[in-house]
């Protein structure tokens, strides 16, 4: 092992940080560039099904709540894409191996949002399973990715919040609005849960990820301590878990439930889902709809910004 | 990166009397648009009263490697600190 390699794995076991310019494996690397890719680029897909109900919001007070929130997935993305760059890789790649279908992003935003109350779910649940995660990373072992997520948990629990407070109104409401609630509940509560990725024995990338410190927390543990504060706040709205087997274990301390259709979750990752091939094409089409704006802003910045040095 | 993009390093100071902080970066073409892109990402809550964005390409780095023999000369002066000096007990306020 040479000397750059006793330093990094010093660090790493004194639970130090690892900043750009430190010596880093280049497999810890291209992990690092994969997680964050995919993480940044679920921030900013995440955008559309929130868009769909963006002219649809049923007050004023929604709409700017609506639209506060997806201006923050932006922010997210793009806090996430410069922890990437740090790594050596441009923001145009990144984008570009996103419309190749090389850089994924998180299945749950391949499900379509249908009623008023999916924008409930998706805060609730959605937002809320990737707080779980989130809180975990804010201890990772890349320094720009730790802060980074500091500063999205600090702006996230807002989501989660507004989400779960559409959630009391609809399931407070009449019992059209209660049947929206739990209709959102039961097609978002088991993709959410899949979010966590697969289970630990069968993750790719968790062991090495583990011993670099770059996931701090499995995706089984997250995932329980995610369904063990959840059930109960279903429980305060009145509504019921779509999983008859998710019961409180006295002996585990942990609700159990049933196992998951991995054969779906997996079909989605392989971009079969019901809106995967429409969130690309969005994607797409916004970059080329918007290139005449970036050759204007590259002419303006040429002809009046000194500090534009043609490059 | 694409033609004419460029990375702004950020800093803000959130209230007069603080120190200018580094925050992340942004890119943008132009000034203007690097501190318009910078208000937007890193002050939606009110945490700024001044922005201040550099070309990230502008910014000196002291080496890492041999960051050792780099700050060497401020390892071995102890006289710099105040505890290094001997005062009486009795003397108060020193």
């Amino acid at each position: 092992m040479d000397k750059h390699e006793v330093a990094f794995n010093d660090l790493i076991a004194q639970d130090l940080k690892i900043e750009p310019r430190d010596w880093m494996p280049e497999k810890y690397r291209k992990n690092l560039i994969r997680q964050v890719s995919q993480h940044a680029h679920s921030e900013i897909i995440g955008m559309q099904p929130e868009g769909n109900w963006l002219l649809r919001a049923p007050s004023l007070r929604a709409k700017q709540v609506l639209l506060a929130k997806i201006q923050d997935e932006a922010g997210h993305g793009l806090y996430l894409y410069s922890v990437a760059e740090t790594l050596g890789i441009s923001r145009q790649e990144l984008v570009q191996q996103l419309h190749e279908g090389k850089a994924k992003y998180s299945s749950i935003f391949n499900y379509p949002t249908l009623t008023w109350a999916d924008m409930g779910a998706v805060g609730w649940l959605v937002d809320g399973a990737a707080i779980v995660n989130q809180v975990s990373l804010q201890r990772t072992s890349y320094g720009p990715y730790a802060r980074s997520m500091v500063r999205i948990c600090k702006e996230e629990s807002f989501h989660q919040r507004q989400g779960f407070e559409i959630m009391v109104q609809m399931a407070k409401g009449t019992p059209e609005q209660k049947e929206m609630a739990q209709d959102a509940l039961n097609r978002f509560w088991e993709p959410s849960l899949m979010m966590f990725g697969p289970h630990d024995a069968d993750s790719a990338h968790s062991s090495q990820s583990m011993k670099w410190k770059i996931k701090r927390e499995s995706n089984d543990y997250l995932r329980q301590k995610f369904i063990d504060r959840t059930v109960p706040q279903i429980e305060f709205l009145g509504l019921t878990v779509p999983d008859a087997n998710c019961k409180w274990n006295e002996e585990t301390g942990h609700y159990d439930h049933s196992p998951f259709n991995w054969d779906e979750f997996w079909n989605v990752v392989e971009g079969n889902g019901p809106c995967n091939a429409e969130r690309l094409e969005h994607h797409k089409k916004a970059q080329s709809d918007n290139a005449w704006v970036r050759e204007a802003a590259y002419a303006y910045a040429q002809k009046t910004d000194i500090s534009a040095v043609a490059q | 990166m694409e033609k004419g993009d460029k990375v702004w390093e950020v800093f803000i100071q959130k209230k007069a009397g603080l120190a200018f902080k580094h925050v992340g970066n942004v890119h943008g073409y132009d000034k203007k648009m690097a501190i318009q892109n910078a208000r937007d990402l890193y002050t939606r809550r009110g945490e700024g009263r001044e922005i201040w964005v550099v070309p990230a390409e502008a910014i000196v780095s002291s080496p890492l490697e041999q960051a050792d023999a780099f700050f060497d000369p401020s390892e071995d002066k102890v006289y710099r600190h105040p505890t290094f000096y001997e005062i009486p007990d009795e003397v108060k306020f020193i």
